[in-house]
């Protein structure tokens, strides 16, 4: 496998005056409440992962867990006080100045949660600003910015100013300005929260619609479950700086590793989530009907076809052979069975 | 007790107000207390007591410390004046080259530093004069004397007026549509029918230096403190001063430090045009959202493309409020500075006043309001201009404003030489109406003021006279019947009350400083006639600006109507009150009122309007009538903001206090109108402006405090 394409090792970021003393002398031991007493105060707390290319991984915590904060270590807009990051290999807290622009100007792609349109620009000039910013003639810019205009669907509107578009659009215009520069890496902070939920869940769709065209490695931060449920390849929960799980959607409905994680599991509609794949039994009978289904599709989907069945169906990859086996019994018990130890 | 536990704070207050009348009436007025006019330290009187301080003899007159306190700090101008002397002809004496006599020759090192920048100034006034009304000296300063003798042909022929208005009208058609295309030529053709062209181009060419400069400067500084706290804690109290300290007072050590001219004047002009700007600049920075600070890092933008291009532009509506102010400071002192010799309309309009001819005030004011309120709207304009990138314009099109220029041009100088053929033996007026050929109202307006007078002479004159006799004399006998330990414990008490032992501390420092001046009497008065200008002027403009807000149309025109008044220089509202009032107490202060009521109005229409929309919907649907709406929910909301707007009422009235002096008042303005004229004049001019300026401070804190503790309390922002 190639190298990941974001690497963090043990990252931290405490804020406060005696930050780097402290966590010094805290020898990778970082306790939340004895450096709230010291005057700091603790934003990530040990996080250690990577994202693989084209990967989507969403950072999920409510307010206050540090996810923004991990976002803002790894795009540098702060600087971490403890760990490494890597981006494709290049040690990101020993870039200078002249790299870290560098890096920014041709690798990445970031998306905010009030949008931060430049107000005095419009959506145009907002799309064509980092490709100007590179140095790039006005004239190509703005062609771009065009072609930019057109894949989120905002043609007709590109001499708008931000004020005069609606949430939604705004939204798409910052979505659009950070991809202008066609970027590796895209981050993503919290860019629907500030949405009404019939746009937010449009948005989602379109944004899964641009992820399979683009094929970007990507985190993505948000407070809201489902939606990291929806999107995400792999999903890290945060608290209080702290990542308790890292794992693929499945997992962590499946197999949450800490009460908290827990407590957002339940009331997740399952069926609606899990994929058979993750719920079929990887051994094949004799015994089988003539249904098949795909390992990939999404239980709601097949439900009823399984159900409807007397026997076990087997179930099969893209290459149509059967790969295991799933029971109706075992939907049943997923969908409704205790919210305890399904396997 | 009840009562007293219900409302600690009114009882407080009470309480304060016991003490201080307490000790007026205990103190009693010293038999040798003579009303100010015994007081000035320019003459010698038997009951005066001296004391010697770093050589020099200070004079007073040696009260019972209760009654007035002590000049203590009556060293203080003469110490500033030495200094500044020391400064600038005995300290750091250095060796110079010398251009014209062509050696070298010994000049303090401050002299020399002021008089390069007083030369480079000049050079930029002069350049931008000689083109709009030729002249040879920006073609000596490239080459010399004898140069542009053997070559006549050099000299810098100047613009006809013709391209001029036309050039200015086809600018304001790019950067503002047809409108002020039309404003723009319309007053330019004014200006030059009516014979105020060469002292408009000279005032407009001191502006076109002195604004961009101070722009500049102050976008700098204003980036500057706000990347360093060190800077800005720096700049703080000196932003603050200046920002109450009157204009008048700065001219004084100017004056000694740059000479007299446009040189001068735009140096301070800048003095006085930056610090807003700073301030301004500042604020607007401080707004821009954290993520887009962070969207712009993200596009990959350097230190100097972040504050260009993200930060600038995003604080680009204060910072315009900024430019908007130094346009105003620019035109005012325009005028102010005329004092010290800078040519132009500002000084016709002083040299008119002088003569009280009326008419050719009102021209003189007239046209510099109409460049000011051009300037302002270009440069608002400018400002908001979008680029369109695809019309797909040809090379006609594109061009088209440039090439209309050209033909303008060449239209004028053709104009001009068949004008110099027609005029043969007068003048040549389709080159430059000049001063005094063109046509004149003057006379009419000045019948017409005869006439007012003639007619309304018995009406004025009982109103002037009521109002003096009955009511300012009264209201001065009792400002100055104030013993000083009396006002320094009611101001004192108040500050304590309102802002705790902090703000005690600050406007007891503030107020110490003026008791202990030797300026305190004169001080008394010039508050009180700010206190009375302010007091009508809230009057006016809360009801004005709360009949106003009722309905969408006249809030906006009032809005509109205030942005106007607003440019007009503060000398321009003496004019009409002159014409009305003749050299009195009454015109000054109605002039004051006046000016102080476009503030007044204007935070309290914006106070209303800052009142959330739910609260109104919130009330209707409780089923209050308008007037229950107003008092118990608008008023109360909008409150804070329209102290605010108090707090600007009593800057804006002191400025214009100090203003009236020109007419003739007897107070702190006066003195320092008569530091202009004395040559050991700059440390009292200097002090007697801080005096004025810790006036404005003193209210400034309380109200401050005040609107931020109420704000706090209501949970508004």
């Amino acid at each position: 496998m190639s190298e990941p394409v974001i690497k963090c090792q043990s990252v931290y970021k405490i804020f406060g005056a005696n930050a780097e003393r402290m966590l010094k002398e805290a020898n990778g031991n970082v306790d939340a409440k004895t450096f709230q007493e010291n005057g700091c105060i603790v934003g990530v707390n040990n996080a250690s992962f990577e994202v693989s290319k084209g990967e989507m991984l969403v950072v999920m915590g409510l307010s206050g867990s540090g996810k923004s904060t991990l976002l803002r270590c790894i795009s540098r807009l702060t600087d971490a006080t403890g760990g490494k990051i890597f981006i494709e290999g290049q040690d990101l807290l020993n870039l200078n100045n002249k790299e870290l622009i560098d890096l920014r100007r041709n690798k990445m792609g970031m998306v905010f949660q009030s949008f931060a349109l430049l107000p005095h620009k419009t959506v145009l000039e907002n799309i064509a600003f980092p490709l100007q910013i590179k140095g790039i003639k006005t004239e190509d810019s703005i062609n771009k910015a065009m072609d930019m205009v057109k894949l989120v669907g905002l043609d007709g509107r590109e001499n708008y100013f931000p004020r005069e578009l609606s949430g939604g659009q705004q939204q798409r215009v910052g979505i659009a300005r950070s991809l202008a520069v066609e970027p590796d890496i895209w981050f993503l902070d919290e860019p629907f929260s500030a949405l009404d939920p019939l746009i937010r869940k449009e948005m989602q769709d379109e944004f899964l619609r641009l992820q399979e065209k683009l094929q970007k490695t990507i985190m993505f931060i948000t407070h809201d479950f489902d939606e990291a449920l929806k999107l995400a390849d792999r999903i890290a929960i945060m608290k209080d700086g702290i990542i308790e799980q890292l794992d693929t959607p499945a997992n962590i409905v499946l197999n949450p590793a800490t009460e908290y994680v827990r407590k957002f599991t339940e009331e997740v509609p399952r069926e609606k989530v899990l994929l058979i794949k993750d719920v079929m039994d990887e051994i094949t009978s004799d015994d089988m009907g003539d249904i098949k289904v795909s390992k990939d599709e999404i239980i709601e989907n097949v439900a009823e076809k399984i159900l409807t069945q007397e026997k076990t169906v087997a179930v099969t990859d893209g290459k149509n052979n059967i790969v295991g086996s799933i029971n109706p019994a075992k939907i049943i018990n997923t969908v409704f069975g205790g919210r305890k130890n399904n396997h | 007790m009840e009562l007293l536990k219900k409302y600690p704070k009114l009882f407080q207050w009470l309480f304060l107000l016991a003490v201080f009348f307490a000790l007026c009436f205990a103190i009693d007025v010293p038999e040798t207390y003579k009303f100010i006019r015994g007081q000035a330290e320019f003459v010698k009187d038997p009951n005066q007591s001296a004391f010697v301080f770093l050589g020099k003899e200070v004079r007073y007159y040696a009260f019972d410390v209760f009654w007035r306190l002590p000049p203590l700090l009556g060293w203080l101008p003469i110490w500033i004046n030495d200094s500044l002397f020391f400064l600038m002809n005995d300290w750091m004496p250095m060796e110079f080259w010398n251009e014209d006599t062509q050696e070298y020759k010994t000049r303090p090192l401050v002299l020399q530093i002021t008089r390069n920048l007083t030369a480079f100034m000049t050079f930029l006034i002069e350049l931008i004069r000689e083109i709009l009304l030729g002249g040879l000296e920006t073609i000596v300063a490239f080459t010399s004397w004898d140069w542009i003798d053997a070559n006549p042909w050099a000299e810098l022929p100047g613009l006809p007026w013709t391209i001029v208005a036309a050039g200015s009208a086809i600018l304001a058609y790019k950067l503002g549509g047809k409108g002020l295309a039309l404003y723009a030529l319309l007053s330019m053709t004014y200006i030059s029918i009516f014979g105020q062209w060469k002292p408009s181009m000279q005032t407009l060419s001191f502006i076109l230096v002195a604004a961009p400069l101070s722009f500049i400067f102050g976008l700098g500084l204003g980036v500057a403190a706000y990347k360093s706290k060190r800077v800005e804690k720096a700049l703080y109290p000196i932003l603050l001063v200046m920002q109450t300290m009157p204009q008048y007072a700065v001219l004084v050590p100017a004056l000694v430090l740059f000479g007299v001219g446009d040189h001068a004047a735009v140096i301070i002009t800048m003095i006085v045009a930056v610090p807003p700007m700073i301030l301004l600049t500042l604020l607007g920075l401080r707004a821009v959202p954290p993520e887009v600070i962070e969207a712009g890092r993200m596009s990959g933008c350097s230190n100097w493309q972040l504050m260009s291009k993200v930060l600038i532009p995003t604080a680009r509506r204060d910072i315009l409020i900024g430019v908007n102010q130094v346009i105003m400071v620019c035109f005012s002192m325009a005028v102010i500075s005329a004092f010290i010799g800078a040519k132009g309309l500002g000084f016709n309009l002083l040299l008119a006043l002088n003569q009280l001819n009326i008419g050719l005030a009102l021209e003189a004011g007239l046209c510099i309001s109409l460049i000011a309120i051009l300037l302002d709207k270009m440069s608002l304009a400018w400002a908001n201009k979008q680029v369109d990138y695809f019309g797909n314009l040809n090379f006609f099109q594109r061009n088209k404003n440039s090439l209309f220029f050209g033909v303008i041009v060449i239209v004028g100088i053709l104009l001009a030489y068949f004008g110099s053929i027609y005029f043969k033996d007068g003048y040549n007026y389709l080159f430059e109406v000049p001063h005094n050929k063109g046509i004149s109202t003057a006379d009419f307006w000045n019948k017409g003021v005869d006439w007012i007078f003639d007619t309304f002479f018995v009406y004025i004159k009982a109103f002037n006279t009521w109002l003096i006799v009955d009511v300012l004399q009264p209201m001065r006998a009792l400002y100055l019947r104030m013993p000083a330990v009396a006002t320094l414990v009611l101001v004192v008490g108040a500050g304590y009350l309102i802002g705790g032992v902090r703000s005690a501390l600050v406007v007891c420092g503030l107020t110490l400083f003026i008791a202990l001046s030797p300026w305190w009497d004169r001080a008394l008065v010039t508050t009180y006639m700010a206190t009375f200008g302010v007091l009508v002027s809230c009057t006016i403009g809360f009801t004005v600006g709360t009949l106003c807000f009722q309905n969408k149309h006249s809030t906006n025109f009032m809005l509109n109507v205030c942005d106007i008044f607003q440019t007009f220089p503060s000398f321009v509202y003496l004019i009409p009150v002159m014409m009305l009032f003749g050299i009195t107490d009454t015109s000054v202060l109605i002039a004051v009122i006046v000016y102080a009521t476009i503030p007044a109005t204007r935070y309290t229409i914006e106070g209303l309007r800052s009142v959330p929309a739910g609260l109104h919907d919130a009330a209707t649907m409780s089923g209050v009538t308008k007037f229950q709406r107003l008092f118990k929910i608008e008023f109360p909301l909008a409150f804070p903001h329209m102290m605010l707007g108090l707090n600007q009422t009593i800057v804006f009235a002191l400025f214009m206090v100090i203003i009236g002096a020109f007419i003739g008042t007897e107070d702190l303005g006066q003195y320092i109108l008569k530091a202009l004229s004395d040559k050991k004049g700059a440390g009292i001019g200097l002090t007697l402006g801080i005096c004025v300026a810790f006036i404005g401070l003193i209210f400034d804190n309380l109200i401050r405090t005040w609107v931020g503790q109420r704000k706090k309390h209501l949970g508004i922002d």
